[in-house]
């Protein structure tokens, strides 16, 4: 079982999307849901359930399920495809490409155990790329929301975008973050904390790290200014900017490699509008391995007290 | 309004030596295509868009229509002709292909061409993508039938066969695939290159209602696409034997041809070949 963070109550991201599904299909009989022998894991099992006749399951077979979604959206349908990001963005890199978002298709891939989410199954289920590939395809959203109400949201967000959108899940338990439903909307960052002193921009489960972090920050009076940037693509350059201005340093924070990300969307944006002293807080360019999920973060740089150290470094190279 | 359909042999020959015409007119002035798999394909085309298939031009987008999908996309310049015939647009876009600006790509693109059905041509896909619009119509009870034009090398593809046992798996009775078996890709033959036999029964192993002919022979063309109509346990593969660059003397069976423009020359020649 994965440790999570201070004991809380969590639920896998994973979770609240296969609820969600649910409702969805209740309100839209537009919505099919193709799956590749996983659904007890994604969670898809529930829509299958409520909705055998809009529900297929392909086997193991997902380049096939990829494509197969996307003549089902060609003939007006809302489709969902859930896999293991691993294998949504790799496996079957080439269809979701060509077939779905050349076309710019509704269809939504909903992936679970992002990074190291996946944590004990190790390096073949723990997806640390996915972010950087799908981001470069043009036509998607990409969307890593941190906990189950914003899945939520962002689930019934992506089925009205008139094209492909890649949510990003987690294995493990997240807490709840935004009790009552944040005020969510995709491609807008969400403002945790106000401070003048740095900029934390995370995504997924890092916004939990970077929040015990800016909590610890404050103790020494740093003000963090904290950004859940749920959307990767398109970034909320807007909110990233007006931060920065303030700031003056950034650090991102992604459970993912530093190459192709978040940091690497964020270094885009700044280099090109507003460079600004910067440390990305992700896998630094090396696979992981397994072990527990709180163990793999703190090796490889990834915990609270590493975006710490990073909030204070940048902070000291500020012009 | 339903596009009146041909059921003269005759005119039917007539029509796809028209496109075989156009293609090659095409693949000359956009320099560069592919000619060979063009013209293997041809008759198929023909017999499905002036015969078999239930199309409404004036209304690319009608939700009954029977839907095609040329997965072997480098064999488009056929189906853009039959697509300017058909009146889905104007015929002078056939000077355009592969040009900057131009309404036909070099692969298919559904959000560019009137009368596509998908894009297509990253070989191995269009196979899963028909097979998710049959399953569809089949789940919403509609009447159409979905065609899947496969070129023999892209049998090669791994997701053709994962499409073959999820087609079987949904019964999809509406999907018939259909290969165009020239028997030449691009590094060789299939048996040089990946050997295919025994390929119809390759494909029952699958599950699938497999029917081979003559590519180029219209009766029998137009008898096994009402053979896969009127079979109702699961898909349908015609299996077609075809020539590469069929209807040019240089061009039959030539390797050098899948996917080279001609030059004018080469094209007066082959004009001079198709209307005698």
């Amino acid at each position: 079982m994965a440790s999570t963070l201070k004991g809380e109550k969590t639920i896998p991201t994973r979770h609240a999307y296969g609820e969600t599904l649910v409702e969805l299909g209740k309100l839209n009989d537009r919505v099919v849901v193709f799956e590749a022998d996983i659904s007890k894991s994604t969670q898809t099992y529930r829509f299958a359930e409520a909705f055998p006749d809009r529900f297929f399951n392909v086997g193991v077979a997902e380049q096939n399920m990829m494509a197969m979604a996307a003549g089902a959206a060609i003939c007006g349908k809302i489709a969902f495809v859930s896999t293991y990001a691993v294998f949504g963005s790799m496996r079957a890199c080439e269809q979701m490409r060509t077939s779905v978002a050349y076309p710019k298709l509704n269809v939504n891939i909903a992936v679970s155990h992002a990074g190291l989410t996946a944590y004990d199954d190790g390096v073949t289920h723990q997806a640390i790329e996915d972010l950087g590939i799908v981001r470069s395809i043009p036509n998607m959203t990409v969307v890593q929301p941190c906990d189950a109400p914003s899945t939520r949201k962002a689930v019934m967000a992506a089925a009205k975008i008139d094209g492909p959108v890649y949510l990003r899940l987690t294995r493990i338990g997240m807490p709840i973050l935004y009790d009552a439903g944040p005020d969510f909307e995709i491609g807008k960052a969400i403002r945790l904390r106000r401070g003048n002193d740095v900029t934390i921009v995370a995504i997924g489960d890092m916004v939990f790290q970077a929040l015990d972090a800016a909590e610890q920050l404050a103790i020494e009076g740093i003000g963090v200014d904290l950004l859940d940037m749920h959307t990767i693509k398109p970034l909320d350059q807007e909110a990233l900017l007006e931060s920065v201005m303030r700031t003056g340093a950034v650090v991102t924070a992604e459970d993912h490699n530093v190459v192709g990300g978040l940091g690497s969307a964020v270094a885009e944006t700044l280099g090109e509008h507003r460079p600004t002293p910067m440390t990305r807080i992700g896998l630094q360019d090396t696979f992981a391995e397994s072990g527990a999920y709180d163990d793999l973060l703190r090796h490889y740089g990834m915990d609270a007290r590493h975006i710490i150290e990073a909030a204070r470094k940048v902070m000291g190279r500020k012009k | 309004m339903l596009r009146e359909k041909e059921h003269d042999i005759e005119k039917l020959h007539e029509i796809a030596r028209q496109l075989r015409i156009d293609s090659l007119r095409m693949i000359h002035r956009a320099g560069g295509g592919h000619p060979g798999g063009s013209l293997s394909a041809a008759d198929l085309v023909t017999a499905l868009y002036f015969h078999e298939m239930n199309l409404c031009p004036q209304e690319p987008d009608w939700p009954d229509r029977d839907r095609f999908i040329m997965s072997k996309g480098h064999g488009c310049p056929v189906l853009y002709a039959a697509l300017a015939r058909l009146g889905y647009f104007d015929r002078s876009h056939l000077e355009t292909l592969r040009k900057f600006g131009s309404i036909l790509q070099g692969h298919p693109d559904m959000r560019k061409t009137p009368g596509l059905d998908s894009t297509s041509g990253s070989l191995g896909q269009g196979l899963s993508v028909g097979l998710g619009m049959a399953l569809m119509g089949l789940r919403d009870q509609k009447p159409y039938r979905v065609f899947v034009m496969l070129g023999c090398g892209e049998l090669d593809e791994g997701q053709i066969w994962e499409a073959a046992m999820s087609g079987a798996k949904f019964r999809v009775a509406n999907l018939t695939a259909i290969v165009d078996y020239n028997r030449l890709q691009l590094d060789g033959t299939n048996d040089q290159v990946m050997p295919l036999e025994p390929l119809d029964d390759k494909w029952r192993s699958f599950g699938w209602n497999a029917l081979r002919i003559d590519g180029h022979d219209m009766r029998a063309i137009l008898d096994a696409l009402h053979r896969a109509a009127a079979h109702d346990q699961g898909p349908t593969v015609i299996i077609a034997k075809t020539i590469k660059g069929k209807g040019v003397s240089f061009m039959e069976d030539q390797l050098n041809w899948h996917g080279v423009a001609p030059s004018t020359e080469q094209l007066e020649i082959a004009l001079a070949e198709l209307d005698p």
